[in-house]
């Protein structure tokens, strides 16, 4: 599903310039569930950026479900990112004056679907994260964890080849986690790829490959034994 | 994409952030409004202006006699020239193509008394042409005719507030006056735009006022409005003949100031008009101060917006909204919003100015009102700068990576 060979990144810092990805390799297949790890400097949210198109590489290949993605401008880049990736963020990122069915059904909108389907698809997509009764409600009216759901609702909603996930647990105390985690690993189980990229090892073990960056390069690749949310909930 | 669900979208975000709607919508409505109140004022200032100046017939001369100041042919100096009757016959006569009406005019004032009610008003005696040279409006009746002069007929024209002042609610014409004990036939009634006091005049046949005075055939004024199409060095041009013809008729130095005064409006007429446009520029740099003062109040408002939104903005990228579609929404909804409060502004400004027109006559200020070509005009760009103030920062921000817009918390 996602191919990178050799990727570099550095950022320009006055005159001198930092190197943060310093030639990554890695594939996910289909169905994967992996975790991304390392502490905060390591390259972590670089690499979830230019794998997420809001960022892009200055060497090296991606292959995103067999497209190259190189050389994009942005509209290309805002099109690809609505066909191909769903965004789920630390801080939710919900427009705030729209109830959580209109923030689910925003992509739909970019993609061009008709006002009654997309509420409609939004609306089966908010019942599937356990949040159909809360469809009309605003951000401001929603728990951490529901707001994360209906993020998660909202980044499955273009049905995405892929999900990436920025620290969905971060703002989120422990039982909230698991409780995201469970419906990360129950979308998962669907046949979705998801990428997370956290710092929290246990969260990382609920996943079933763990990679972990450091100074911007993998120091280590591995799949582990997926611990089931759900046994914590 | 100015389809139905784009608006549909936009609807619902002006609804959903009514503070920030009505902020901008106030900013545009609030500009045109005062744009068009005092654009409506200077042009009442304006208005009031003209009339105050313009109320003669701005192609009149008025010929005054006066004493001589040099001895010549024979006559000492000192001596003091008179206008008779003659002196007008002789300038239609010999002026007939330069001329468009002469009359002669006698101001005296008298006390006036009708029934109980008196006053005292200045009485003209004057010929027929007088009512185009003041430009009189008759309200009732008629004016002072030829047959009136010639049979030194005792009938008077009285101003509205003569009317007013003297008959209360009735009706004056055919009623009797006495005006300085002798009695006189109402036979009409005018206004003027010259104000107050061209409504406290009465006029009557210039010959019954010299029959008053001991039947002589003197005459105070003699007022000639000469042929429009002289223009103003052809009015220049007549005024020194006529000058000349009458210092030769009455033995006066040619070099000699005094002995005949000419009063030329079209001179006048030149420095009002000068005055006006001087006016018009005032009005128009006011109009243009707010119209400026609007757009960078409009300005000020959508980088706000923007700026406020720039989050937003960043999570409709990361979703799939192209930059086109971000720049789209921003100028669709300020183009939208600017559009709609603009008009309003515009309408309550066109309305408020109907309303107080009548209020400021006392304020020198008539009749105020702005063209609806240029109420449009200031409001189209009011909204084309509004989208222009829009357009920058929607640029910038839908250039902005949703990374990084995502991280401004």
């Amino acid at each position: 599903m996602i191919q990178i060979k050799n990727l570099h990144k550095s950022y320009k810092m006055g005159t001198s310039s930092l190197h943060v990805l310093k030639g990554i390799n890695f594939n996910v297949e289909q169905g994967e569930l992996v975790a991304i790890m390392g502490s905060s400097g390591s390259g972590k949210s670089t690499l979830l950026n230019i794998l997420g198109m809001l960022d892009v590489a200055e060497e090296g290949d991606y292959i995103l479900d067999n497209v190259p993605i190189k050389n994009l401008n942005e509209t290309k880049a805002a099109k690809y990112r609505n066909k191909f990736l769903g965004f789920v963020f630390q801080s939710f990122n919900l427009i705030n004056y729209k109830t959580a069915l209109e923030n689910v059904s925003l992509p739909l909108y970019y993609q061009g679907i008709p006002r009654k389907e997309r509420q409609q698809s939004a609306l089966n997509y908010l019942e599937k994260v356990g949040l159909k009764d809360w469809a009309t409600h605003l951000p401001s009216e929603l728990s951490g964890g529901q707001k994360q759901r209906v993020a998660i609702a909202r980044a499955l909603a273009s049905k995405p080849k892929v999900l990436l996930a920025d620290e969905p647990t971060g703002a989120l105390d422990s039982t909230t986690s698991h409780e995201v985690m469970d419906l990360i690993q129950k979308i998962n189980q669907e046949g979705k790829t998801i990428l997370v990229v956290t710092h929290e090892l246990d969260i990382a073990q609920m996943c079933k490959r763990i990679v972990k960056l450091k100074d911007g390069v993998i120091v280590e690749d591995k799949k582990v034994k997926q611990v089931l949310a759900s046994s914590y909930v | 994409m100015f389809n139905r669900d784009s608006w549909r979208e936009i609807f619902d975000t002006i609804s959903k952030n009514k503070l920030r709607t009505f902020l901008s919508g106030f900013t545009v409505a609030l500009g045109i409004f005062i744009f068009i109140i005092l654009f409506g004022l200077g042009n009442g200032l304006k208005n009031s202006f003209q009339e105050f100046f313009l109320d003669d017939a701005s192609n009149a001369i008025f010929l005054y006699p006066g004493k001589t100041s040099m001895p010549y042919n024979g006559f000492k100096e000192n001596r003091r020239i008179e206008f008779d009757i003659e002196d007008v016959e002789d300038i239609k006569n010999n002026f007939t193509l330069f001329t468009e009406y002469v009359t002669p005019r006698i101001s005296r004032s008298a006390l006036t008394r009708y029934k109980s009610q008196s006053n005292s008003y200045t009485t003209r005696g004057v010929g027929p042409a007088h009512q185009f040279v003041e430009k009189t409006i008759l309200m009732k009746g008629r004016f002072i005719n030829q047959k009136d002069i010639a049979i030194r007929a005792k009938y008077a024209v009285i101003g509205r507030l003569v009317a007013k002042d003297l008959f209360k609610a009735e009706d004056p014409i055919g009623k009797y006056i006495d005006i300085g004990s002798s009695v006189f036939k109402v036979i009409g009634v005018f206004q003027d735009d010259g104000g107050d006091r061209e409504e406290r005049n009465i006029y009557i046949p210039y010959s019954t006022r010299q029959l008053l005075e001991k039947g002589n055939d003197e005459v105070d004024e003699i007022i000639v409005t000469f042929n429009k199409d002289l223009g103003h060095t052809g009015a220049l041009a007549f005024e020194s003949s006529l000058k000349k013809y009458f210092k030769d008729k009455k033995s006066i130095d040619p070099r000699d100031p005094n002995g005949i005064y000419f009063r030329n409006l079209t001179d006048d007429l030149k420095q009002t008009q000068q005055f006006a446009v001087v006016l018009q520029y005032i009005v128009s740099f006011v109009g243009l101060g707010t119209l400026i003062a609007g757009i960078i109040g409009i300005s000020n408002i959508m980088v706000f917006v923007v700026k406020e939104r720039t989050k937003e903005l960043g999570i409709r990228k990361a979703l799939g909204a192209t930059p086109k579609s971000v720049i789209q929404m921003i100028l669709q909804e300020s183009v939208f919003i600017t559009t709609i409060s603009g008009y309003t502004g515009l309408i309550l400004g066109v309305f408020f100015l109907k309303n107080i027109g009548l209020k400021l006559e006392d304020y020198f200020i008539k009749n105020p009102y702005i063209d609806l070509g240029t109420a449009i005009a200031a409001t189209i760009i009011l909204i084309i700068f509004g989208a222009i103030a829009g357009y920058i920062p929607a640029k910038r921000a839908a250039r902005i990576k949703p990374i990084i817009a995502l991280r401004d918390e």
